[in-house]
C-alpha cells in the first residue's frame, strides 16, 4: 500500500498512522455505515452492526497493512467507554428489581446452573479437541456480555481479543437458534425464555427477545448482569477444579 | 449529564479500587455495577438524568464492542489452529446453556404468576 502512494500522500498517510484521529474516525464511520446496512436489511441476525463493523475494519487493517496497535491508538477512546457502560447495566436491572426479588431463588438456581454448564461444556469440548490453555480460558466467559467477558479472560491469563471474538460468535449463534431450541425443549414461559437467551447468549439474543416479548426482554437484561457477576466468581473456581 | 457520567465513573473507580485492593476475581466495572445497584436499591431509583445517560450508553453498547472485536486480526492464526474445537464447543455449549436455563426456570416458576 505505502509504495503505491505518491510521495506527498505517503507523508500524510504515515503521519496519520501515528495519530489517534484515524482509528477513532474509522470506528465511528464503520459503525454508522453498518447501522445503515442493518436497517436496510431489516435487522437480520447476520447484519448485526457490531459484527459488520468489526468485519469491515478488520478487512481494512489487513488490506492496508495497518498494525492493530496503530488502529487501537485511536479506538481506545471508544473501548474505554465499556467500563462505564457495564456500570450502567445497573439501571435496567434496578427497573426490574421487584420481579427479580420475587423470583430471585428461581432465577439464581436456573442461571447459575445454565451458566456453569455452558462454560464447563465449552471448555471440556475444546480441551478434548486439543485447544491449548489460553484458548480454553478465553472460551470460558463467552456467554457473558463482552466487557465483563474480556475482563474475566484477562484475569485468568486468556486473550481478551480472542474472547471478544468468541462472545460475538456465541451471540450470533444464540440469536439464530434460541427460539427454535427453546420451542423444541418446550419452554413456553416468556420469563424462562428471556432468562435462557440472556444467560446463554448475552445481549445479542436478548435484543431478539425484546422484539418478541417485553417480559422476555426484561428477564434477558437481568440475565446479562447477573450472569456477568456469577461468571466472574465461578469461572476462576471452575478453571481450578477442572485444571484448564 | 456530567453528574451522571461522574456517578458511573466513580462507581467504576470504587469497584476497581476494591478489586485491586482485595485481589478478588471480579472485574472492577462489575463491582461498580453491584455498587450502583446497591445504591439505587438503598436510595430508591435513579434520577432522570442518570436514567437517560445510562440509556444512552446502553443504546450504543454495540459500538463499544467494536475496537476489541477488531483485535481478531491479531488472533487469526490461533482461530485457524483451533477451528474445529471452536466450531463444535461454541454451538454445543450454547444450546446446552439455553436448554438447561430455560427448562429449569420454567419448572421453578410453574404456577407462579408475575402479578
Amino acid at each position: 500500500m505505502h509504495s503505491l502512494l505518491p510521495l506527498p500522500f505517503f507523508h500524510v498517510w504515515s503521519y496519520l498512522q501515528t495519530q489517534p484521529l484515524m482509528g477513532l474516525t474509522a470506528t465511528v464511520c464503520a459503525w454508522e455505515l453498518a447501522c445503515l446496512i442493518d436497517i436496510k436489511a431489516g435487522h437480520k441476525p447476520i447484519t448485526n452492526p457490531t459484527v459488520l463493523s468489526i468485519t469491515m475494519l478488520a478487512c481494512a487493517l489487513l488490506i492496508t497493512h495497518t498494525p492493530y496497535s496503530a488502529y487501537f491508538n485511536g479506538a481506545q477512546y471508544v473501548h474505554f467507554l465499556l467500563g462505564p457502560a457495564t456500570v450502567a447495566l445497573a439501571i435496567p436491572m434496578y427497573a426490574n428489581w421487584g420481579s427479580i426479588k420475587r423470583h430471585f431463588v428461581a432465577i439464581f438456581i436456573s442461571l447459575t446452573t445454565g451458566s456453569i454448564i455452558a462454560a464447563t461444556s465449552a471448555m471440556l469440548i475444546a480441551r478434548a479437541l486439543g485447544a491449548p490453555h489460553d484458548v480454553l480460558v478465553s472460551l470460558g466467559p463467552k456467554s457473558v456480555t463482552t466487557p465483563i467477558a474480556m475482563a474475566v479472560a484477562q484475569n485468568l491469563g486468556g486473550q481478551p481479543p480472542l474472547t471478544a471474538v468468541f462472545v460475538m460468535i456465541t451471540g450470533i449463534f444464540g440469536t439464530v437458534v434460541c427460539t427454535g431450541v427453546l420451542r423444541l425443549a418446550r419452554v413456553r414461559d416468556w420469563r424462562a425464555q428471556g432468562l435462557a437467551a440472556g444467560t446463554a447468549a448475552h445481549g445479542l439474543a436478548t435484543a431478539r427477545m425484546i422484539l418478541l416479548n417485553e417480559t422476555a426482554g426484561a428477564y434477558g437484561g437481568v440475565a446479562i448482569g447477573l450472569n456477568g457477576i456469577i461468571t466472574s466468581i465461578a469461572l476462576p473456581l471452575l478453571v481450578q477444579v477442572f485444571g484448564f | 449529564m456530567v453528574r451522571s457520567i461522574m456517578m458511573l465513573l466513580l462507581c467504576q473507580l470504587a469497584g476497581t479500587v476494591v478489586q485491586e485492593g482485595t485481589g478478588l476475581p471480579i472485574p472492577g466495572p462489575v463491582m461498580g455495577l453491584v455498587l450502583l445497584l446497591g445504591l439505587l436499591v438503598w436510595r430508591g431509583g435513579p434520577s432522570q438524568s442518570l436514567h437517560d445517560t445510562a440509556g444512552g450508553f446502553l443504546k450504543h453498547l454495540g459500538l463499544l464492542f467494536v475496537p476489541a472485536g477488531v483485535g481478531v486480526v491479531t488472533e487469526l492464526q490461533v482461530l485457524q489452529a483451533n477451528a474445529l474445537a471452536i466450531a463444535i464447543a461454541i454451538p454445543v455449549s450454547t444450546i446446552l446453556g439455553l436448554v438447561v436455563t430455560g427448562v429449569l426456570m420454567q419448572r421453578l416458576l410453574r404456577g407462579k404468576a408475575d402479578a
